[in-house]
């Protein structure tokens, strides 16, 4: 079977994002880019299944600039197979992403996929949901445990107040949630060998999409930020401020 | 104009969740109508067509919508959505999970997360962590929208009179099943309802000491929650995570015992009223969020604390 998983450039996490002056976006100037840490889970869940001798084929996909393939690079140095770039400088929506997606599922025909369920980003957490639907298949997201026998998959979704456990039957849709591994590290001698691992590059007109904007971004703004109160100096000083200032108890 | 609103719910009650999307609804303006979707649900109609400001309740009841599976439910919304201008869910694990879904199926974009409507196709979301604000303007004929609970008030359970309209369409796709669920027991209100949260952090120590919070907390009236660094420790199970990864929660009060206040869990809890932080390192992050910083012991404080309630 081929597992088939995607994932996204995006600001690294440890970064502190700040907001352009002129309220147009965030700066990501001189950032430090990484793979997105949802979509490092998801590569290292298909990795396990093809060491558990479950998937055949690991091929990686990215959708964006052309530095993108360093992300490519990263998840064929922790063990996927092959590399497809679908490049486009243009601002990707999720719909578009996923009606891209869904054209390379077309050709590939995986049995399953995998993919982080939002990206840290915009923290859409849409594309793998848009992407079931505009293929007919079923979803698992929120992923913290996946089992693959047979045609189905048996996927433990991290859900309000608790774990969810559906069967689905492939190809499916997994997205991943923090639980579900522990991605590892590149090796020295796998990012070498990365490096020769093939990476092919798409246009989405290639794969007959028009890119089309469905929302327009009119600002964007730093949060409000909440002042610091006082210190109180004793549990007997908080007690009557609760009660006597801010009447919350 | 008209907007859809899709019920959260159990089979049995409706989830205050649904109540903030409905004040959502109503800031956008128009007709509001809520749909429920399930087996066996008519308790859940009935108390959706109580909701004021609510002028019809569709009830689609059928086995295959039983579980809410998203594979099913997605197709009946997207037939139902076509008749709307807005199809609107609460941000929760269940309105996350179906909506972009709906909005595939519709060929139209959701914006998620929203917790601000300035106008009936422009609406205000948190990016990056909540560390930026977004205004984002809908180009679509339909507008798929996912509610963040917290930047809504709940609207009034009671006073509306509501008609409700069974809706016979059943859709079922077939490609999936449930299986089983594990929830967590709990006597004390859910973290996303409460107006009082007791939240511990990696300081607690260990998992046994989270019980000087719970003794806490049921003096309050509160729920417990947790610092993603005590989940990730071990102490407690996931569901209590407050956090950016986890539940985002605005109570009344909110009291931070022995959490640090890394970025990702002020992200879950700032929108609090107020906030109370104890924590024995006086540089803790969380005491530049915190309206009352108690720097102690938390070992100490807490139960004095406990003891003067």
């Amino acid at each position: 079977m081929k597992v088939l998983v995607t994932v996204k450039r995006v600001i690294d996490y440890n970064v502190k994002v700040r907001v352009k002056s002129d309220n147009s976006d965030v700066d990501l100037n001189n950032v430090k880019m990484a793979m997105n840490p949802f979509c490092e889970i998801a590569v290292e869940e298909a990795v396990r299944l093809k060491e558990a001798g479950v998937a055949s084929e690991v091929v990686v996909v990215s959708l964006g600039p052309q530095a993108a393939q360093e992300q490519l690079r990263t998840a064929l140095a922790l063990g996927a197979d092959r590399g497809i770039l679908v490049q486009s400088d243009e601002n990707l929506e999720s719909l578009t992403v996923a009606k891209l997606l869904a054209k390379v599922i077309g050709e590939e025909q995986p049995g399953l996929v995998i993919m982080g369920k939002q990206a840290i980003d915009t923290d859409n957490n849409q594309t793998g949901q848009m992407l079931a639907a505009l293929t007919g298949m079923p979803q698992g997201t929120f992923a913290s445990e996946v089992k693959v026998s047979g045609d189905k998959v048996q996927v433990t979704r991290e859900v309000d107040g608790g774990l969810q456990t559906v069967e689905l039957t492939m190809p499916a849709i997994v997205t991943t949630d923090l639980r579900l591994n522990e991605p590892r590290y590149a090796s020295l001698p796998n990012i070498m060998k990365a490096k020769r691992k093939p990476l092919e590059t798409k246009t989405p007109e290639d794969l007959g999409v028009a890119v089309k904007a469905h929302t327009q971004l009119l600002k964007v703004e730093p949060p409000a930020q909440r002042q610091a109160g006082i210190k109180v100096a004793s549990v007997e000083e908080l007690v009557d401020k609760l009660k006597n200032e801010a009447k919350v108890i | 104009m008209a907007i859809l609103i899709i019920a959260e719910h159990d089979n049995q009650s409706l989830k205050g969740a649904t109540l903030n999307a409905v004040t959502a609804a109503t800031q956008i303006g128009g007709d509001v109508h809520i749909l429920v979707a399930g087996a066996g649900c008519q308790a859940v109609a009935d108390a959706a067509s109580a909701v004021a400001g609510v002028s019809k309740v569709l009830l689609a009841d059928n086995a295959a919508y039983e579980h809410q599976l998203a594979e099913n439910v997605s197709l009946l919304v997207a037939e139902l959505g076509t008749d709307y201008s807005h199809v609107i869910a609460p941000a929760t694990t269940a309105g996350k999970n179906l909506m972009p879904r709906v909005a595939a199926l519709l060929d139209v974009a959701q914006l998620s997360d929203v917790i601000r409507v300035d106008s009936e196709d422009t609406f205000a979301r948190p990016i990056y962590a909540g560390n930026a604000i977004a205004t984002v303007k809908s180009l679509d004929a339909i507008k798929v929208i996912t509610i963040r609970g917290t930047g809504f008030d709940a609207a009034a359970a009671e006073g509306g009179s509501a008609v409700i309209e069974a809706v016979t369409a059943v859709h079922d796709a077939g490609i999936s099943t449930f299986i089983g669920e594990e929830m967590a027991k709990s006597d004390r209100p859910e973290l996303t309802a409460a107006s009082v949260i007791v939240s511990g952090g990696r300081g607690m120590g260990n998992g046994e000491n989270f019980a000087l919070l719970e003794s806490l907390a049921d003096k309050l009236g509160a729920a417990v929650g947790a610092s993603r660094a005590a989940v990730d420790a071990g102490f407690v199970p996931n569901d209590m995570q407050v956090g950016q990864t986890g539940k985002i929660v605005a109570p009344d009060l909110y009291i931070a015992v022995g959490i640090s206040g890394a970025i990702q869990h002020l992200a879950g809890m700032k929108d609090s009223k107020v906030i109370v932080a104890i924590n024995k390192d006086e540089e803790a992050p969380i005491f530049s969020v915190a309206d009352y910083g108690l720097v102690a012991d938390l070992f100490d404080a807490v139960p004095e604390l406990d003891g003067k309630l």
